[in-house]
């Protein structure tokens, strides 16, 4: 099941063009920074809408965009999306303005049930109410579908609502995002979408075994449950690189799919499709800016080591596999031909210790979305079907430990695990 | 000698490469996603699990990737690829596979089989299952008509076969009127291993490209053939 749209729904539902987001008020932290703002032929909300990537989850394969009826796979059982179309029946059709904004802010919908967390509200609990009233607006100017939500298949004793109150109180602190004085305009804009409507903690933060993630460890990395792929650190330079990156090249990562440094992949591919690629390119730029600050605000000392280098002889194995079919793209030296091909030499996304991406690259390729800033994307080809697990292994090992990389070695055994990981969601 | 050409080609280009390292800005380089399975050019590969793709009619092969995308088609690899793709690269992507031409003589094809039902199922149908003859709308040489209907030529059984049960099990749709739903739905199991079986040996006769548009009229309403 994916969370992607469908296209044709899309095409009806989205204008392709990002442009500017109407002026606001200037107290307001989303317009903190001299945005220029959204997007042409789409109003205020649908660009907000957007960034929160709403449509993600709250669409099912083949359904109408935002009915809801998406199955959320999870450690502890199937949740549901809702319908958030303006059905007065089954969506938000009788909601106000203000119980929308209540139930982003507290996490609570308006009946006092308390919200799974699959519902990014730690995150949703910044927005200010301005931008939830132009959401709300915009989600009620939708096309009304009558569609029952479907019930949790949550297992005992998951399905108990009120173990929320102690996820709650570990986990969630309520409160709009407020601007830190000692941050610029647009390092607050920036911190405003990424910790905000953007939720980028929801992934890139490690989930420990009740769901939660410890403000602590926030953008600390993190392997996305159910999905067999790693959301590296935001805040080691080690892992995402970002403090080594130019800010333009982070945000062509996350608004175009591809720079000169990487690609998205995975489940960021499906972010920058459902939502990053309608980012102003201001707002991109704040992004980019303020995730980069994150190394320096939050300095992770720690120094890659080759805790256990692979063989001589799975190093020359892992060599002949990456001559014969890498490096005619990502060439003999590992800089490949940015941004086209993405450089493996320096890659941060490589060295990670945990190694399921680069393990899933080769065995599932990938091209990143198509964007207005990246219309025709290169693509890598899968390797599953002609590498057996032992040469998928050394390639995978001898690419962690080449050009100046350190990553320790992986085994074919691992290899072998990300076979039956699943492609879409 | 070919080998010694390819090398000093590929040494050629790398030594341009490392000058410039500036991918080909060209079609054929950013279809190479497809190029494990289905060949640099379309053509096929070894394994006959994947079909070549070159030369096929290019609205078969956009309807093809576009149900993929849209989860229409299922098979988990295609599906991730084209997850995140629209209409107009793909149908750059067709067109560019469409115009490969495609040698047919190096396809490694099983000798060819006497099956009698086969062949006449394939060139008269089984009325009494309301199986239409193949040959009416793939053509008498097979090679398909432009734009949605596909050769039959040079494909492996298991592939072919694979196909047949997956519109009998809903795994491939295609644009409705889902003619060869229907069709595959009414042949016995024992007629698709036939079937399957018989096409994959068959010799192509005259040129491998599907017949132009219009040359001649598909008895049944199929919505992959406007």
């Amino acid at each position: 099941m994916s969370r992607h749209l469908r296209w044709n729904a899309i095409a009806l539902l989205l204008t392709t063009v990002v442009a500017a987001l109407g002026a606001r008020s200037a107290e307001n932290p989303s317009t903190a920074a001299n945005v220029q703002p959204a997007a042409r032929g789409m109003s205020p909300g649908e660009y907000l809408a957007h960034v929160g990537d709403c449509v993600a989850c709250h669409s099912k394969h083949g359904g109408v965009p935002f009915a809801g009826g998406f199955g959320l796979p999870t450690p502890f059982g199937t949740l549901y999306s809702p319908n958030i179309t303006p059905d007065k029946a089954t969506g938000i059709g009788s909601w106000t303005a203000t119980e929308f904004y209540q139930m982003l802010h507290t996490g609570r919908s308006r009946n006092g049930t308390l919200l799974y967390p699959a519902m990014p509200f730690p995150a949703y609990t910044k927005v200010t109410r301005a931008d939830s009233d132009e959401i709300f607006q915009y989600l009620k100017s939708l096309k009304p579908v009558r569609q029952r939500n479907r019930e949790n298949e949550l297992r005992f004793p998951y399905n108990n609502r009120s173990l929320l109150f102690g996820w709650r109180a570990l986990y969630f602190t309520e409160g709009t995002f407020v601007p830190r004085p000692e941050l610029s305009a647009e390092l607050n804009r920036g911190a405003y979408l990424v910790e905000g409507l953007g939720h980028c903690a929801s992934c890139h933060s490690p989930i420990n075994a009740l769901g939660g993630s410890g403000d602590d460890s926030a953008f600390a990395g993190g392997l996305i449950p159910m999905q067999n792929w790693y959301a590296p650190s935001l805040t080691s330079n080690i892992e995402s690189g970002l403090g080594g990156w130019s800010t333009p090249d982070i945000a062509s990562l996350l608004k175009g799919g591809a720079s000169n440094r990487g690609a998205v992949y995975g489940p960021m591919a499906e972010v920058t499709h459902n939502s990053l690629q309608y980012l102003a390119p201001g707002d991109a730029h704040a992004m980019a800016l303020y995730l980069q600050s994150l190394i320096q605000l939050r300095p992770v000392a720690a120094q890659l080591v080759d805790t256990s280098p692979g063989s001589a002889k799975v190093i020359t194995l892992g060599q002949k596999v990456y001559s014969g079919r890498c490096a005619s793209c990502h060439r003999s030296d590992g800089k490949g031909m940015p941004p086209a091909y993405p450089p493996l030499a320096g890659n941060p996304s490589i060295q990670m210790e945990v190694s399921v991406n680069p393990l899933r690259m080769v065995l599932n390729g990938g091209y990143p979305p198509q964007t207005s800033d990246n219309a025709r994307p290169y693509g890598m080809p899968p390797f599953a079907q002609v590498l057996s697990d032992e040469e998928v292994a050394a390639v995978v090992t001898f690419i962690r430990e080449s050009w100046g990389n350190h990553g320790s070695l992986v085994t074919p055994r691992e290899a072998n695990a990300m076979r039956l990981a699943p492609l879409l969601d | 000698m070919i080998k010694l050409l390819f090398s000093l080609l590929t040494l050629c280009t790398t030594a341009q490469a490392a000058e410039t390292a500036v991918a080909p800005d060209t079609i054929e380089a950013r279809a190479q996603g497809c190029a494990t399975c289905h060949g640099p050019k379309g053509e096929g590969t070894a394994n006959l699990n994947f079909p070549r793709i070159a030369g096929k009619p290019a609205g078969y092969l956009f309807n093809q990737m576009k149900n993929f995308r849209d989860g229409d088609r299922s098979y988990p690899p295609m599906n991730y690829l084209l997850a995140y793709m629209h209409d107009d690269y793909l149908t750059e992507f067709a067109q560019f596979f469409a115009a490969q031409s495609v040698d047919m003589k190096s396809s490694a094809l099983a000798p060819t089989t006497i099956d009698a039902a086969a062949e006449s199922l394939v060139k008269t149908g089984d009325p009494t299952r309301g199986v239409p003859a193949c040959v009416l709308c793939h053509g008498k040489r097979l090679t398909g008509i432009e734009p949605g209907i596909p050769g039959l030529i040079g494909l492996d059984s298991r592939y072919i076969a694979a196909q047949l049960v997956s519109w009998r099990v809903g795994t491939r749709r295609a644009n409705s009127p889902d003619c060869m739903r229907d069709i595959a739905s009414r042949l016995t199991e024992a007629q698709i291993r036939q079937v399957a079986a018989w096409l994959s040996t068959q010799r192509l006769v005259g040129p491998p490209s599907p017949a132009n548009a219009g040359s001649w009229r598909t008895p049944l309403p199929c919505g992959s053939q406007p």
